[in-house]
């Protein structure tokens, strides 16, 4: 049985494959209507996601599926203190496929052991969130129509970001990928990155403290949160906060066809002045989130159009 | 100094020098009811020094504990006084209950029941990762 637990258990194969499905999902969306009729998803959140959520439900529900599942720990039987192991089990009697989130790192693949029905990681902890990977990739080809011989900023934290590691690894498997990783120190990549996926394949890549002097440089921005409690001391937050926020101004020196990108939610990372500007990817990016996750759903459950 | 040699049982050669007690202890060979004799910072010509293990009775030795402990120990079987088989244990792909993940929000923090397992990721450098949350294992 397939399971989506890592980003990485997909291969670059399988990615097109995946992408490819997720845009004949957007350009003929009645001829997928009705190819999981019948089947089922849960969606088992042990911690409050809406977003994700939604987009899984909503993918379903276009997919002309039925869905199920709870949406905190409090409305599942995990109050009651039942193991991960057993809740999968049980759901398994009543789905055909299981999107799970979970604080903890690794629920989702405890669960994979347990069961023979397709389970997806929805985001575990700080650890992986394939689904959100499988998203910027997907916006990043439709945006710029390749997958390689591109430069991209990734700004904020980058020390904690999940979605910024997940993109790192996945990235790094297509060709003449550049990378600048735009952050205060506190919060650079981890050197676990730099040296098993950089250094060991030999990416170039960067590291710099402002965004605005690789503005001119950079075919995508992949923007992050910087939250106030990463910084050790209040003066360097002060300091360095406005050099992380995206705003019509920085703009000005970046290329007309840069593509900016965000995992969302976003608080005040990105000005909402930029929001009007055509490089703007983010509200899209969001909408191909749910295209990729019915081409995933599809393709666990073996379902064709 | 000497040790009577054993008729039938197991010699761990080979041992780092210091690791011979934590051997002793991760094996449970403080369970056993026969002789052992642990020979700490014996003359080595390849290491200059060691520790020795001798085991006067056969039991199934788990290699791969040992091979995480220590992987350039050696495992001697004795029997009726002569060397039957002899060989290095070496790093194991997976441990399973031998280390603990330290990482608070690792799964298996908070589910009791699920085993501790860690995977060989790098040889070259002993590197480990929880197979639930990839956090390296410290202290190895």
């Amino acid at each position: 049985m397939k399971h989506i637990i890592d980003p990485m258990d997909l291969s670059v194969d399988d990615v097109d494959r995946l992408l490819n499905l997720a845009d004949n999902i957007s350009l003929r969306p009645e001829k997928y209507r009705e190819v999981c009729r019948y089947k089922k998803l849960a969606t088992l959140f042990f911690e409050p996601s809406t977003r994700t959520r939604l987009s899984f439900e909503a993918a379903m529900l276009e997919l002309g599926g039925s869905v199920l599942g709870f949406s905190s720990a409090d409305s599942s039987s995990a109050v009651k203190g039942e193991s991960i192991a057993d809740t999968a089990r049980i759901v398994a009697c009543y789905a055909d496929i299981i999107a799970m989130r979970h604080p903890k790192e690794g629920a989702p693949y405890v669960a994979s052991r347990h069961v023979d029905i397709p389970i997806i990681n929805a985001g575990d902890g700080g650890h992986n969130h394939p689904t959100q990977t499988l998203t910027d990739l997907l916006t990043i080809r439709r945006e710029k129509g390749r997958l390689k011989n591109l430069t991209i900023g990734f700004c904020g934290d980058l020390k904690f970001g999940r979605t910024v590691h997940s993109l790192i690894k996945a990235l790094s498997r297509y060709e003449d990928i550049s990378f600048i990783m735009i952050s205060p120190e506190e919060l650079q990549i981890p050197e676990y990155l730099k040296k098993d996926v950089f250094e060991k394949k030999n990416i170039p890549f960067r590291e710099v403290r402002e965004m605005e002097e690789v503005m001119p440089e950079l075919d995508i921005i992949y923007m992050t949160r910087v939250q106030r409690e990463r910084f050790f001391n209040e003066a360097d937050y002060v300091r360095l906060k406005d050099s992380y926020i995206l705003d019509p101004e920085k703009l000005k020196k970046a290329k007309e066809d840069l593509s900016i990108l965000h995992p969302l939610p976003r608080v005040n990372e990105i000005s909402v002045k930029v929001d009007e500007d055509p490089r703007a990817c983010y509200f899209r990016q969001a909408l191909n989130g749910k295209h990729v996750r019915m081409a995933l759903i599809m393709d666990l459950l073996g379902v064709t159009a | 100094m000497n040790i009577d040699s054993i008729k039938n049982g197991i010699v761990l050669d080979h041992i780092t020098a210091g690791k011979g007690m934590d051997i002793y202890y991760q094996l449970g060979l403080d369970k056993l009811d026969c002789s052992i004799a642990i020979i700490q910072n014996a003359k080595s010509n390849k290491l200059g020094k060691k520790d020795i293990i001798k085991i006067s009775n056969n039991f199934d030795i788990d290699l791969d504990v040992l091979g995480y402990v220590d992987p350039n120990a050696t495992v001697c079987i004795i029997e009726n006084g002569k060397l039957k088989s002899k060989h290095k244990v070496g790093l194991p792909e997976v441990i399973t209950n031998i280390a603990r993940c330290k990482n608070p929000r690792c799964i298996t923090s908070i589910e009791q029941e699920i085993d501790h397992t860690f995977k060989l990721v790098n040889r070259e450098n002993k590197v480990y990762r929880c197979i639930y949350c990839e956090s390296k294992l410290k202290n190895n």
